[in-house]
């Protein structure tokens, strides 16, 4: 296990490089002089080459990204243009929403998924197995503004069940809960139709059979034979969702005004805020590879099998 | 794929149908609305004139004229962008799969980083750096698409180079490059189309997302997601200028989700099952 996991973390240092360079070809692709930018529209020609100097905007490019390399393994992300805090304070800062919105808006999903999804597979091929699946394809497909538009609407605006801002999160977690929600029901459908597949393949099994046969009660069978046979699709999912949620979602938070870390980034993107946003995307990147990491490991653990593919597979 | 639309159920049929009928509609896009889409009038602001079907929006534009141009845009973009994704990850998946080696080591690693990336914000990150328009759009979308492709086609690639129809031409000496056009690439196209339809739903999704935070191709222009956008500052007064748009991505976005869902199941059935 200890090689497997050294292996594997041996694996993520060219995705965290090539990750790096990307984000550092993307800033280097955006049009115009940043230095001229910092400078403002009054600089001389002087100052202008005195700041791209001081940022080392004169070196050769090869030069330029190992210095950055070496930034960001210190962890500097740079500072911003706009407010000149170091990127990462702020991002650590905005943080602490989006963490509260993700775990909310997973607890939603996980109670939604599992409930029409174990629903759906114990009466499958029913009507109700059908409208639910109609139900999940339609929370997959209907994008988040709307939904969350629709929502903000009719219980914010018509109804005032809830506050229309987020703003105001430090005390209670309640304004968290309506953005939440409209993230919770679009990976809630999602991973319903992964616990129906799931679960529905596992049941057809011949173990469940015998189970049935020696008296169990269904209910017995369902949690204890059938649904911890399904879960390794269903953990990866949720994993996979959490991480998403994680990078902060730009759409919801705009739209419910959370102040957190997809806020921040949507911000940044209105001001031309260069570092904020190569931060946000480096940040979001890394909590990417990390859970993936944590996934593989714990697939590893539970179930040597995989531990010996990955082994003798590729590299 | 006869044989596909054979096994098609009700269901795939409506949406083929609907897919259709989108199609017509936005191809004649000029033809059927009844008004141009970008012409304003005060006077007519936030109005239900007669001759407007859904009434006018905040600009005096004419709803449904901006509608029907918007499925124009909207197809086009996804489509565009769903065909250059497919390109450039059916290149790759091929490649790695069937070199394998350090070249299959290089591309999945390249896949992993692209993987990494929270799709939206990269998508984000590179309309901003290479300046608005249809072209960027459209780009920023098969960037962040191509890296699923890419790992799908190279899994069956992958079972396909060991087939024995394949093992049959290299002896009978055929080249790398013709095993892989005439062999391998036909057997893929299955898998193609399935990947295609689900993809066009993420893809519009994406333009849709984009434009909605106002980083489509132009803000003028009559995109579903801009509308919906533009109308969120009206939901009290006149609720359909961003209803009606909405509807219509769910409504597309479902169709090719379904239509992807079924095709799946009739041309890969080993893959049955939900999504999984």
């Amino acid at each position: 296990m200890l090689e497997y996991t050294l292996r594997r973390l041996v694996g993520t240092i060219p995705v965290i490089l090539g990750i790096l360079l990307i984000a550092f070809v993307v800033l280097y692709l955006v049009p115009g002089d940043p230095a001229a930018t910092l400078a403002g529209p009054r600089a001389s020609p002087e100052d202008i080459a005195r700041i791209a100097r001081e940022m080392g905007l004169d070196r050769p490019l090869s030069e330029r990204f190992v210095t950055y390399l070496g930034r960001m393994v210190r962890g500097d992300l740079g500072t911003s243009v706009v407010t000149e805090r170091p990127v990462l304070t702020s991002i650590l800062e905005k943080f602490p929403y989006t963490l509260k919105l993700a775990v909310i808006a997973m607890v939603f999903s996980v109670l939604i998924g599992l409930a029409a999804g174990i629903f759906s597979a114990i009466h499958r091929g029913s009507l109700i197995d059908r409208a639910t699946t109609l139900c999940a394809v339609t929370g997959i497909s209907v994008p988040v503004f709307l939904s969350g538009l629709i929502l903000l609407y009719v219980l914010a605006g018509k109804l005032r069940w809830f506050p229309t801002s987020a703003f105001g999160a430090e005390q209670s977690l309640w304004p968290l809960v309506l953005p939440a929600f409209t993230l919770g029901i679009r990976s809630g459908a999602f991973l319903a139709r992964i616990v129906r597949s799931s679960l529905v393949e596992v049941l057809n099994q011949d173990y469940i059979r015998t189970a049935r046969a020696k008296g169990l009660s269904p209910s017995r069978i369902l949690l204890r034979h059938a649904l911890t046979n399904a879960l390794i699709p269903i953990i990866t999912v949720v994993a996979l969702d959490f991480s998403s949620f994680l990078n902060g979602s730009v759409i919801v938070e705009t739209i419910f005004e959370v102040p957190g870390l997809g806020r921040f980034a949507m911000d940044a993107i209105l001001k031309r805020d260069y570092p904020v946003i190569q931060g946000i995307v480096l940040f979001a990147a890394l909590i990417f590879v990390f859970v993936n990491l944590v996934i593989d490991l714990l697939y590893a653990w539970i179930n040597p099998k995989i531990r010996e593919e990955m082994m003798g597979g590729a590299a | 794929m006869n044989q596909a639309l054979r096994h098609l159920t009700p269901a795939g049929w409506l949406c083929l149908a609907v897919i259709a009928v989108l199609g017509v509609i936005a191809l004649f896009a000029p033809a059927i609305a009844p008004h141009d889409p970008m012409e304003t009038d005060p006077l007519r602001r936030l109005q239900s004139a007669e001759g407007y079907p859904l009434g006018c929006d905040q600009l005096g534009q004419c709803v449904f004229s901006r509608l029907v141009h918007g499925t124009r845009l909207t197809l086009m973009i996804g489509f565009a962008a769903r065909l250059a994704a497919l390109l450039i990850g059916l290149c790759v998946g091929l490649a790695a799969g069937y070199y394998g080696g350090w070249l299959d080591w290089l591309l999945m690693r390249a896949v992993d980083i692209f993987l990494a990336f929270p799709s939206l914000l990269l998508a984000i990150a590179i309309s901003m750096a290479l300046g608005h328009g249809l072209a960027t759009v459209i780009l920023a979308i098969a960037v962040v698409g191509w890296a699923e492709t890419a790992r799908i086609i190279r899994g069956a690639t992958l079972e396909l180079r060991s087939a024995e129809f394949v093992l049959a031409a290299r002896a009978m000496g055929a080249g790398n490059v013709r095993i892989i056009l005439t062999h391998i690439l036909p057997n893929c196209l299955p898998l193609v189309t399935v990947i295609f339809a689900m993809g066009m739903a993420t893809a519009i999704l994406s333009e849709a997302s984009l434009s909605f935070l106002g980083l489509g191709a132009d803000p003028s222009l009559p995109t579903w997601g801009g509308m919906v956008s533009m109308g969120k500052d009206y939901l009290r007064i006149q609720p359909g200028l961003s209803l009606w748009p909405g509807l219509c991505i769910a409504l597309v976005v479902i169709v090719f989700n379904v239509l992807g869902d079924e095709l799946r199941d009739v041309l890969d059935p080993g893959r049955k099952g939900n999504w999984a």
